[in-house]
């Protein structure tokens, strides 16, 4: 089942934009980026749903949109269970041989919030029930479009308009959910992470969740140059920078097997490339509170958490 | 087109849902267990674990999903249906909102039962009644035998292209949904020509070509955008059109089933019973209505001029049928089976009243809240509510224009 797609950067930029130029969303947005991305990665006919969040708003501002696919939004947290009823169309339809199609991919969009919090039922039903879609999980860390709340996807004491960097409480107090491992435990055919700079990867991992039969799950880390505050010419350098600190490890999981993909295990392999994570921290607005001597201490606690997942994470792919 | 001769089984009002949505070429079903619908997903999972049906049946986790599965399957073309009740159709209510929105006719049926706190099992109509401004279809049947018709019909009325409105079936807890009736079932490939394969309209694309209304690969359209203050006054508005379409297209498949089945309910909206002369009259939907036609006879038979009018359909409001079929009556007693807590009545009460307002004659109209939570309505208190009325139409004084009936005081 493992994919023998490759693809050349010539085939990639021949290959038609699916989501087209002229939405509406920020300069240097990540997850714009992302989407870009992984509809490059798409094999043929294809559906899209897209949870309520910034990705939704700023692609389909009535009468425009920029979806050149079948694109069907309904709410905040159900994407996962759009992606269902469209893929149980699409098997009674080829059941009953209306289908135009031998196959239709079903890619599901959701944000952080769609996906961590108010989407997790949905995503879980519909991951237990085995419907085959790629669910794509763009993660900013935040809910960034009502205007940036913390999320179960904030990392810990990340400042956000509902975990203010205050005078008692620096930030968010929880730490990030591993929603990765979530998905794994659910004993689905594919899980991964992914990051935009490592564009390459990112797009592989995409096909090879649409390839899979069965639920796919890929976590794209997504910069938001508004909520994180950073220049918006840094999110291609700051989402390469998450992998380059292992605060977000590339990894995948086929059949409940987990290996690191290349640019987490050449750290891996040569822990000295690790960069630290004050560096990832110190160009992020919403850890500027931390670099203060009252909270100093706390980018050593965040190192040490980092240090631990990543341990752990290397243990589950046999490299500890 | 004669009668066609049908075939006579015992069902339970649940089980005669289930027979119906299996005759109706249904492509998918989600659903998500609730007391008291659950024997109509119980039923369908033995028809799809027994090969009986060609439909897809997806166990849901949730009603919120249980709706969106159907909604997203509809924008795909599919024909959809669902079940639900009481809490469960509360947590789909913003799904409701967005399947209309969407103009997606999944079809629904729902088993009337009392909302939470304290919770309670038994028939009212709270649930469905918080949702009749979502822009669905509702129809409130009396019997299994309404509740197999009606579900048919609806297939029918919610996919027609001029329509394009989801639609829901009420039909009373435990009175209905657990009670072995009488049902006669029409012969399956009768429905299935019925019903028919769906039509999806042409609408125009954002580049300006005539596509399928409908997620299609080759003929790529964006459903469900974000839709702002400059087109979505528009789009609210053509529901309404829809709606008022429906009138007209409820009567005229029933009528067209009636052909078919050789029954009728009135005529699709309202269904009279002993009206003609009547210058006393109740108005009831659901179960009840069935009793209350047992009181007029009863009362008739001493020669008091009493009638019933059983409202079908809710949504859309049958405002027109409903100044003429009430135009020579005295006064009127609205049965209400749920509560606008804080209102001046119940729901039922709120319309008749109000679209009387612009007939020409002002009969009275009083409110009785009736069997929340599945208190039984007997044929003593119906008549108590005849006898007040007979008391109102003599003495033309309204006492006590909203009263709880069959509560302890």
């Amino acid at each position: 089942m493992a994919s023998e797609w490759k693809f050349a950067i010539k085939d990639l930029a021949e290959k038609p934009e699916l989501l087209m130029p002229g939405h509406r969303a920020c300069a240097g947005c990540g997850p714009a980026v992302a989407y870009r991305q992984i509809l490059k990665a798409t094999r043929g006919p294809i559906i899209a749903t897209n949870a309520t969040g910034c990705m939704e708003v700023v692609t389909t501002i009535y009468p425009y949109t920029a979806w050149k696919i079948p694109y069907i939004h309904t709410a905040f947290e159900n994407v996962a269970a759009n992606a269902a009823g469209i893929e149980t169309a699409l098997k009674i339809m080829k059941k009953k041989g209306q289908l135009k199609h031998d196959h239709v991919d079903v890619i599901a969009f959701g944000g952080d919030g769609g996906t961590y919090d108010i989407g997790i039922q949905a995503l879980s039903g519909a991951a237990e029930r085995g419907h085959d879609f790629l669910y794509v999980l763009y993660d900013n860390e935040a809910y960034m479009n009502t205007g940036i709340q913390r999320s179960g996807g904030t990392p810990h004491c990340a400042w956000t308009t509902t975990s203010p960097a205050g005078r008692v409480i620096p930030g968010k107090p929880e730490y990030k959910k591993p929603i990765g491992d979530i998905m794994v435990a659910h004993g689905i055919p594919y899980v991964a992470t992914a990051s935009p700079a490592y564009w390459r990867d990112l797009i592989a991992k995409a096909r090879k969740g649409l390839e899979v039969d069965g639920p796919a799950f890929l976590h794209a880390l997504a910069p938001c140059p508004r909520g994180w505050r950073y220049d918006t010419g840094r999110t291609i350098e700051i989402a390469r920078l998450a992998v380059e600190t292992c605060v977000f490890p590339l990894w995948e999981v086929v059949d409940g097997e987990y290996s690191l993909s290349a640019p987490s295990k050449v750290i891996a392999l040569k822990p000295e490339r690790k960069k630290s994570v004050r560096e990832y921290l110190k160009g992020q607005g919403r850890f500027r509170h931390l670099f203060t001597p009252e909270f100093e201490h706390i980018i050593d606690e965040i190192e040490h958490i980092v240090d631990k997942r990543w341990k752990l994470l290397l243990k589950k792919c046999g490299m500890a | 087109m004669p009668v066609v001769k049908q075939e006579v089984l015992a069902l339970s009002g649940d089980e005669a849902v289930a027979y119906a949505v299996k005759q109706s070429d249904v492509d998918v079903v989600a659903a998500y267990p609730i007391t008291p619908q659950t024997i109509i997903v119980e039923r369908f999972s033995e028809y799809v674990h027994n090969g009986e049906v060609d439909t897809e049946f997806v166990c849901v986790e949730s009603e919120h999903s249980a709706l969106t599965a159907c909604l997203a399957a509809s924008a795909m073309g599919a024909r959809t249906f669902t079940a639900s009740a009481s809490a469960g159709l509360a947590l789909m209510h913003e799904i409701l909102y967005v399947t209309s929105g969407c103009r997606a006719p999944v079809v629904m049926a729902i088993v009337n039962r009392a909302l939470s706190a304290p919770i309670n099992i038994h028939c009212d109509h709270a649930d469905s009644m918080v949702e009749r401004d979502a822009s669905w279809i509702q129809i409130y049947v009396e019997n299994s035998q309404e509740a197999y018709d009606s579900v048919i019909q609806a297939f029918k009325i919610a996919e027609h292209p001029h329509i394009l409105l989801p639609a829901m079936v009420m039909l009373d807890a435990f009175f209905l949904s657990h009670t072995l009736e009488r049902v006669d079932v029409l012969p399956d490939d009768t429905v299935r020509k019925f019903v028919g394969a769906r039509k999806i309209p042409l609408v125009r694309s954002h580049e300006g070509k005539l596509v399928p209304f409908k997620l299609d690969p080759e003929t790529p359209v964006t459903m469900g955008p974000l839709d702002l203050y400059d087109y979505y006054f528009e789009h609210k508005r053509q529901q309404e059109e829809a709606m008022q379409r429906a009138l007209q297209k409820i009567k005229q498949v029933h009528d067209e089933f009636g052909k078919i089945c050789g029954r009728r309910y009135g005529n699709g909206l309202i269904d009279p019973y002993r009206m003609e002369d009547a210058e006393i009259a109740a108005i009831c939907m659901g179960s009840a209505s069935g009793t209350a036609k047992v009181i007029v006879d009863h009362i008739r038979a001493k020669g008091v001029k009493a009638g019933l009018l059983r409202l079908r359909t809710f949504r859309p409001f049958p405002s027109q049928d409903l100044i003429k079929a009430l135009e020579n009556v005295k006064a009127i007693a609205v049965m209400d089976r749920s509560h606008s807590f804080g209102a001046h009545g119940g729901p039922i009460f709120h319309e008749v009243r109000h679209v009387l307002y612009d007939a020409p004659t002002h009969p009275h109209v009083v409110n009785y809240i009736y069997g929340l939570g599945g208190r039984d309505m007997p044929q003593t208190l119906i008549h108590k509510i005849y006898k007040n009325l007979q008391k109102i139409v003599e003495t033309k004084h309204v006492e006590t224009p909203v009263q709880f009936i069959g509560v302890r005081e």
